[in-house]
């Protein structure tokens, strides 16, 4: 039949010029990184059985992880407030309440033996020209160290919220929250600004946060983005493949590598699509009710022609 | 004075001041289309009823969009997105109509190129489309802008670059269109007002000129034949519509118009709740930022290829270039020196001139988008020499065409 001819031919055009312009030359412009799942196959396994018991001990111990960061659950306040600590360290070191399940364990493993290595920043912290990561290597408590590491990791994984106790937002707290902003959410680098009922405290609170910035600024060389709709202007595949190393697009960034496990990082996604993609759900749910009022439309359009044009041939 | 008589029912009142079934004649039940024509008859009007959806979305996105370089971002990206119930719905039909209309604009003018709508008195049904053309890729424009984001900032700063004129050096002109050094706050109240004013006021204006236009030359058919519609209208009112060569705008020519537009919504609106990526850009997601220019700066698909025209060679060459591309389609009818009014098909060299112009449009496309760097920047520079080369041969193929 020659309407549906005229119709192929126009389809044919019409995707040759599509897939041109879209998956095409995006694939130009944009060199594809595949994701590792988050494996971070570059890092030692964990050859030892951790002990939480010892763990807790070593994380409380003197001299390491509490020194600088605060474990909520556990009753360990912060030693000092953000502005003051990212003043001291550039960036306000997290609290390790969810780091046991958001982080993967060979990554946390890796960080607390050399933290410049596992963050991927060597470039930036180079000992040898005196460049230290403001995060002190973890040299060992006396005994076997990779045991002890080990105990440690075992430690944090028992006090983390496990599986659905997790929600997306802790993960992106713990994960992402001390450098990005997220203003659709509310969310500042020194937490989710409350509702303030003077405007005093909030001048404030803003102060603090602009000091906090300053800080991170001067750290980190720019500030980093905010990322209310990255899910629009990135995408889920590029912030996935981010995070697991942003090193493959930005070559020298001081972007850390974030060391998130597969798990914590779909909620990162789920968090950033709460944020700018909000309407997803609805949209589906919608789109599929118009589809079916639109096909009914159509059928009854073809009927109403086929009626009217009896009498034309 | 018209003498009026007391009205027996309310239409028969309407009739007596507005004369609606003389209207209703007129317009619908006795405006005589051919028999003879294919789905692709349809695109006028698939291209009213896009228009339609982009006007009433359109509405609803102004009663909470702010032409502010500070909260436009926001406002569109929060606000409509976020807080608006279906707010996120309007701006997807707006966008993904905004894309698709330009799919159908192209469709509808290769149609009329295909079957030699813009010749024997359809000149100005061609010249008045093709105004349209420049009024909607206006708009289009405007409209970008709108969002605040990086790639309507960028957009608009090389568009109204193109005003200095290269070697001319008009930067007064380009801060008199921007009102600025830069595109800022009234760049954006300026282009806010046209793309909700003075452009939709031309348009309604310029759609109410093409139909007019069509009034007179009557539509043509799929085989170019000249019809007498008096004698076919006689025909068809005298009972024998199966052997008329017309048919009644309303219901024949509605009827068959619906069923294309029924088909054509689930394609739209699949795009508008499945697909609308394409529609829009991911880098306009990202704030406007002075300071900061993007990777990659490239307008929307159905600019690409008069952009290509305009880039692959140096400053000067390339605007003139690029100025040929925008007015020439324009001289299509007075190009054209065949006097044969047939389907491409049936025309000696103008059917290969057809194809390799819409081919090379497409490549064109294609060369836009891409950087323009090793083999794509060749392809851009030869397809954008064939492109000229092409309106410059018609005048000569079409005058040696032989009567068919």
């Amino acid at each position: 039949m020659k309407e549906l001819f005229i119709l192929v031919v126009v389809a044919v055009f019409t995707s040759i010029t599509y897939y041109l312009v879209e998956p095409f030359a995006h694939s130009q412009m944009h060199h594809h990184i595949e994701s590792e799942g988050f494996t971070y196959k570059d890092l030692p396994a964990l050859t030892k059985k951790g002990d939480a018991t010892r763990g807790k001990d070593l994380v409380m111990g003197a001299g390491a992880c509490t020194g600088c960061h605060s474990i909520e659950v556990a009753g360990m306040p912060a030693p000092m407030d953000a502005v003051s600590a990212s003043g001291a360290y550039g960036v306000n070191p997290p609290d390790l309440s969810n780091a046991g399940s958001v982080y993967d364990a060979k990554f946390l493993a890796a960080l607390i033996k050399n933290p410049a290595h596992a963050l991927m920043v060597e470039h930036k912290f180079d000992p040898a020209k005196g460049q230290m990561h403001p995060m002190a290597q973890f040299y060992g408590a006396g005994g076997d160290l990779d045991q002890e590491v080990a105990d440690m990791v075992a430690y944090l994984q028992s006090i983390a919220p496990k599986g659905e106790k997790l929600t997306p937002k802790m993960a992106f707290e713990t994960a992402c929250g001390r450098c990005h902003a997220v203003h659709y959410e509310n969310w500042t680098q020194i937490g989710e600004k409350p509702k303030f009922k003077k405007k005093q405290d909030e001048l404030a609170f803003d102060t603090k946060v602009l000091d906090y910035q300053d800080n991170l600024r001067k750290y980190m060389g720019t500030l980093p983005p905010d990322l209310s709709i990255y899910i629009r202007s990135r995408g889920e595949h590029y912030i996935k493949t981010f995070m697991e190393n942003p090193q493959n697009y930005l070559k020298g960034t001081a972007m850390p590598r974030v060391g998130v496990n597969a798990e914590a990082a779909e909620k990162v996604i789920e968090y950033l699509e709460d944020s700018g993609d909000t309407k997803r759900h609805e949209r589906e749910e919608v789109g599929k009710k118009v589809m079916v009022y639109i096909i009914i439309f159509a059928i009854f359009a073809l009927l109403w022609k086929k009626q009217v044009w009896k009498e034309l041939h | 004075m018209a003498h009026f008589t007391k009205a027996t029912s309310v239409h028969d009142w309407l009739n007596q001041r507005l004369g609606i079934d003389t209207v209703r004649r007129v317009m619908a039940t006795e405006y005589w289309i051919p028999k003879n024509i294919n789905f692709l008859w349809a695109m006028g009007m698939v291209l009213a009823i896009t228009f339609g959806l982009l006007l009433v979305s359109g509405i609803f996105l102004l009663m909470y969009y702010q032409p502010n370089v500070a909260t436009a971002f926001d406002s569109v990206n929060y606000t409509i997105m976020r807080e608006v119930e279906f707010g996120w719905l309007w701006r997807h039909i707006h966008g993904v109509a905004a894309s698709v209309v330009f799919l159908i604009i192209y469709i509808h003018m290769f149609t009329g190129i295909y079957y030699g709508s813009y010749k024997k008195g359809r000149e100005m049904i061609w010249i008045s489309g093709m105004l349209l053309f420049v009024a909607f890729s206006a708009e289009a424009f405007s409209g970008y802008m709108l969002p605040w984001g990086q790639m309507s900032y960028w957009a608009g700063m090389v568009i109204t670059n193109l005003f200095a004129g290269g070697s001319l050096h008009a930067d007064g002109l380009v801060e008199w269109i921007r009102g600025d050094y830069v595109p800022a706050q009234a760049f954006l109240n300026r282009f806010f007002m046209l793309h909700v004013l003075l452009i939709p006021l031309a348009i309604l204006g310029l759609i109410g000129l093409h139909f007019g236009a069509l009034r007179i030359p009557h539509v043509n058919n799929q085989d170019g034949e000249e019809i007498d519609f008096e004698a076919e209208a006689a025909k068809y009112k005298a009972g024998d519509k199966k052997g008329s060569k017309v048919i009644a705008f309303v219901n024949d020519f509605m009827s068959k118009d619906m069923m294309v537009v029924g088909f054509y919504l689930i394609f739209f609106f699949y795009l508008v709740f499945f697909h609308y990526d394409f529609a829009m850009d991911p880098v306009n997601f990202d704030p406007a930022n002075g300071l900061k220019t993007p990777a990659h700066i490239y307008p929307e698909w159905y600019f690409l290829w008069s952009y290509e025209i305009l880039r692959p060679f140096s400053t000067d060459i390339g605007l003139i270039a690029f100025a040929f591309a925008q007015v020439i389609f324009v001289l299509l009818p007075f190009l054209d020196r065949s006097p044969n009014t047939v389907p491409a098909s049936r025309r000696g060299l103008f059917k290969y001139w057809f194809w390799a112009m819409l081919v090379d449009m497409i490549v064109l496309t294609a060369m836009g988008k891409l950087p323009p760097e090793g083999i794509f920047s060749t392809i851009g520079l030869y397809a954008a020499l064939t492109f000229i080369g092409l309106w410059i041969i018609l005048p000569f193929i079409t005058k040696s065409e032989k009567k068919a």
